[in-house]
C-alpha cells in the first residue's frame, strides 16, 4: 500500500510540474544560482563545506566520500529547492506570460528565454574561472558534437575527420588574429591595432571555418562516389595528414603549437556562436532541402528518383557540418589561448563520437544533452583519475545496449513547442 | 511528336543481354502496360528510362529532348515520377515529409533560405505542405500524414509512394507492381486511384503489372516481354488472342 501511495505522489509532483512553462524553470535556475552567488559560501560552511562545491558537489564528494551528505544537502538547498519552488509557484502567471509573449511576437520571446539562460549561466560560472572554464568547452562541445551529427545522424555516414576540421579551424582563426592584432615572436608585431580585434573576431572566426569546409572538399571528392565505409577511412587519414601536417609546420610552431591568442572568446562570444549554430544547423534540418540528408540516408535510390540531387546534398552538408567544426575550433583556441597540433587527435575523435552517439542520433536535443553530459561526466569524475576512463565507456554501452540510437535520438528540435505556454494542456487533459 | 519516344533500346549486364531493341511511344493521358514473366527484363526497363542505368543503345526522348546521358535526379525533375517494386520509402520519415521532399527540385529559397529561415522558405514550405496534404487527401491517407512510414499497413505505404511520386507533378508516371501482394480490396482501391490519377491529373502512366485483371482493365496498350525482347504488343484484346503470348506466358489462364 505504501507503495503505491507513494507512486501516486509521484506522478502527482510530476504532473504538477509539467505544466511549468520553460520561463518559469529558467527563473527558478536564475534565483537560484543568484542564491548561490548571495549565500552559497556561508551555507557551505553552515553545512560543513570547505568551499562552494564547483559541480554540484561531485569533484568534492569523489576526493573525499565523507562530504557526500553535506554536498548533496548544499545541491538540494542551492538548486534543487529553489528551482522547484519557484517552478511551481510562478508556474500560473509565466504560463499566461509565456502565452502573451508567444502570441506577440516569437522573436522577443526567443530573446527573453535566450537572455534569463545567459543570465543564468553568467551568474553561475562567475562564482570560479574553473566553472567558466568547463561552461565554455562545454558549449563548444554542444558546436562540435552538433555538427558531427549533421554527417554521422543526419546523412548516416561514418565520418572521422572532424577534429582535422576543428584544427584548420583552431589555426586558421589564430593565425588571423595573432597575425593581425598580437606582437608576437613567430609573426611579428601587430598590423592593426588591438582596438578593432574583437569585432574582426567574427570574421576570423568564419575564415577558420571556410577553411575547414574547404578542407571537407577534399575528403568528399574522392569519398562520395561510393556509399559505406570508404569515408570513414578516408576521412580518418584526413585527420592524421591534418595533425602532422601542422606538426611539421614551424612556421606555426610545429609540435610545439601556437600561444598568445587574444583573449576575446569571452562567455557572451562563446553562448552567441553556439546559439548561432544551433539555430541554423535546426533550420537546415528542418527544412525540406535538409530532410533530403534523411532521405539519403535511408535510400538513395529512391532519393534520386525523386529528383534529390544526392552528391550536392552530401558535399553541401559535409562542408557545412565541417564549416561550423571550425567555428568550434576557432572558438577552442581562443578560449584556451594555445593550440598544439596533439590536441586534434583520435582522443578528440573518440570524446566527439562519444558525445554523438550518447546524446542520440539525428537529433538536436540528442547532442546538447550528449555533449553537456559527457563533458560536464567527464569534469566530475576527474578525481577517480583512470576509473573514469572505465565508468564512461561502461555508460556508453550501457546507453548503446538500452538505446542503440542514442538517449534522444530522432526528435525534433521545435522552438515554438519549447516556447509556448503549458497551459493548455491542463485543460486538454 | 509522342510524349515520351524510345528508339531501339538494349542493355547488356556484362555478357547477358538483358533487353534488345525496345521500342516504345506514348501519348499524354495514355495507359500503357507492360507484362512478362519473371526475369523477362522489365524493371530494367524503367531503370534504363529513369536512367538509374544506362542504355547501352538506343535513344530515349520526352517531348522530343534526349534524355541518355542524364543524371537520375534530373530524369526525375524533367518530369518522369515513379514508385517501386519492393517499396523503397526513407524509414524514419513521416508521411507528409516524403511526399515533401518529392518538391526537392522545385524549391527555390536555397542554401540560404535553408540556413536563415526566411520567409520566402517559410512561404514555400506552406505551399509544399498544402499540395502534399492535398495530394494525400486524393490518396486517402491525409490521416497518416503525421506518422512515420514503417509503422503503416502495407497498402497505405503503396499510396505513399504513389502521393510521394505525384508530388513531383510528372508528366510519365512508372507504376512498378503497383499491386503486388495487395488483398483484393486494397486491389479495388488502388484501380480506383490509377482511375482517378489518369482522369483529373492528365498524365501519361506506363506500369508493369503481374495480376491480368489490372493490366486488361486499365491498359489501352499493352507490350509482352520475354527474355527482354517484346514479342508481342496491342491492346488488351489482342494481347489476350496472341498465340505467341499464350504459349510464353498467359499459357492456360487464357484458355479459361
Amino acid at each position: 500500500m505504501q507503495a503505491t501511495s507513494d507512486k501516486r505522489w509521484f506522478k502527482r509532483l510530476g504532473r504538477s510540474f509539467s505544466q511549468v512553462p520553460l520561463l518559469g524553470w529558467l527563473l527558478g535556475a536564475l534565483v537560484a544560482v543568484a542564491l548561490e552567488q548571495i549565500g552559497g559560501l556561508s551555507l557551505a560552511w553552515a553545512v560543513g563545506l570547505p568551499k562552494i562545491p564547483v559541480l554540484f558537489g561531485f569533484l568534492m564528494a569523489l576526493k573525499k566520500p565523507l562530504l557526500v551528505p553535506s554536498a548533496l544537502l548544499y545541491v538540494v538547498l542551492i538548486y534543487v529547492l529553489p528551482i522547484g519552488v519557484i517552478a511551481r509557484v510562478s508556474a500560473s502567471p509565466l504560463n499566461r506570460l509565456a502565452g502573451k509573449l508567444f502570441s506577440s511576437s516569437l522573436v522577443i520571446s526567443v530573446v527573453i528565454h535566450l537572455g534569463l539562460l545567459y543570465a543564468t549561466l553568467h551568474v553561475w560560472a562567475g562564482i570560479s574561472d574553473y566553472r567558466l572554464l568547463v561552461l565554455k568547452l562545454a558549449l563548444i562541445a554542444i558546436l562540435l558534437t552538433l555538427s558531427l551529427n549533421v554527417v554521422n545522424g543526419y546523412m548516416g555516414e561514418f565520418s572521422c575527420s572532424h577534429p582535422g576540421f576543428m584544427a584548420l579551424g583552431a589555426y586558421g582563426a589564430s593565425i588571423c588574429t595573432v597575425v593581425l592584432f598580437v606582437d608576437d615572436k613567430l609573426f611579428g608585431s601587430a598590423l592593426l591595432p588591438a582596438a578593432i580585434g574583437p569585432f574582426f573576431f567574427p570574421l576570423a572566426l568564419i575564415l577558420g571555418g571556410l577553411l575547414a569546409a574547404v578542407g571537407a572538399l577534399a575528403v568528399a571528392i574522392p569519398s562520395f562516389r561510393t556509399r559505406g565505409d570508404y569515408l570513414a577511412i578516408i576521412s580518418l587519414a584526413f585527420m592524421f595528414i591534418v595533425k602532422s601536417m601542422i606538426e611539421n609546420l614551424e612556421i606555426v610552431g610545429g609540435p610545439r603549437g601556437l600561444s598568445s591568442q587574444p583573449d576575446w572568446a569571452n562567455l557572451p562570444t562563446v553562448f552567441l556562436w553556439t546559439v548561432a549554430g544551433i539555430w541554423i544547423i535546426n533550420n537546415f534540418v528542418r527544412s525540406t532541402i535538409g530532410k533530403a540528408l534523411n532521405a539519403v540516408r535511408d535510400n538513395e535510390m529512391a532519393a534520386d528518383a525523386m529528383t534529390v540531387n544526392t552528391r550536392r546534398t552530401k558535399f553541401i552538408a559535409f562542408c557545412f557540418a565541417a564549416f561550423w567544426a571550425g567555428i568550434a575550433g576557432g572558438l577552442f583556441a581562443h578560449v584556451l589561448r594555445y593550440v598544439n597540433p596533439s590536441t586534434f587527435g583520435i582522443q578528440k575523435l573518440a570524446e566527439v563520437l562519444a558525445m554523438v552517439y550518447f546524446g542520440g542520433l539525428n537529433s538536436v536535443y540528442g547532442s546538447i544533452v550528449g555533449a553537456l553530459g559527457i563533458s560536464l561526466l567527464g569534469e566530475a569524475l576527474r578525481p577517480l583519475e583512470i576509473f573514469k576512463w572505465i565508468i564512461i565507456p561502461l555508460l556508453l554501452i550501457l546507453v548503446m545496449i538500452y538505446r542503440p540510437t542514442g538517449l534522444i535520438a530522432f526528435r525534433e528540435f521545435d522552438v515554438v513547442k519549447l516556447l509556448q505556454s503549458k497551459q493548455h494542456s491542463e485543460k486538454g487533459v | 511528336m509522342p510524349l515520351l519516344q524510345i528508339q531501339k533500346m538494349t542493355h547488356y549486364f556484362g555478357g547477358l543481354r538483358a533487353v534488345y531493341d525496345y521500342n516504345l511511344a506514348m501519348e499524354t493521358g495514355q495507359v500503357c502496360g507492360l507484362i512478362g514473366p519473371n526475369g523477362a527484363g522489365k524493371t530494367t526497363i524503367f531503370n534504363l528510362i529513369t536512367g538509374i542505368y544506362r542504355a547501352t543503345e538506343g535513344k530515349i526522348f520526352l517531348e522530343g529532348s534526349e534524355l541518355n546521358g542524364l543524371a537520375p535526379h534530373e530524369i526525375a525533375a524533367r518530369g518522369l515520377g515513379r514508385t517501386f517494386q519492393n517499396l523503397l520509402l526513407w524509414r524514419h520519415m513521416t508521411v507528409l515529409e516524403h511526399v515533401k521532399m518529392a518538391r526537392y527540385s522545385k524549391i527555390s529559397y536555397g542554401l540560404f533560405g535553408a540556413f536563415f529561415g526566411t520567409a520566402q522558405r517559410h512561404r514555400e514550405e506552406a505551399a509544399i505542405e498544402a499540395k502534399a496534404l492535398g495530394l494525400l487527401g486524393m490518396m486517402g491517407i491525409k490521416h497518416c500524414a503525421d506518422q512515420v512510414v514503417v509503422n503503416l499497413p502495407y497498402g497505405v505505404q503503396r499510396r505513399v509512394e504513389m502521393a510521394r511520386a505525384l508530388a513531383m507533378d510528372p508528366k510519365i508516371l512508372f507504376l512498378d507492381e503497383p499491386t503486388a501482394g495487395m488483398n483484393p480490396e486494397e486491389l479495388a482501391q488502388m484501380m480506383e486511384i490509377i482511375r482517378q490519377v489518369r482522369d483529373e491529373l492528365g498524365l501519361a502512366i506506363f506500369l508493369i503489372e503481374h495480376r491480368m485483371k489490372v493490366v486488361m482493365e486499365l491498359c489501352e496498350h499493352i507490350q509482352t516481354l520475354v527474355f527482354g525482347e517484346v514479342i508481342a504488343e496491342g491492346t488488351p484484346n489482342e494481347i489476350q488472342n496472341n498465340p505467341k503470348v499464350i504459349e510464353a506466358y498467359l499459357g492456360k489462364e487464357a484458355v479459361e
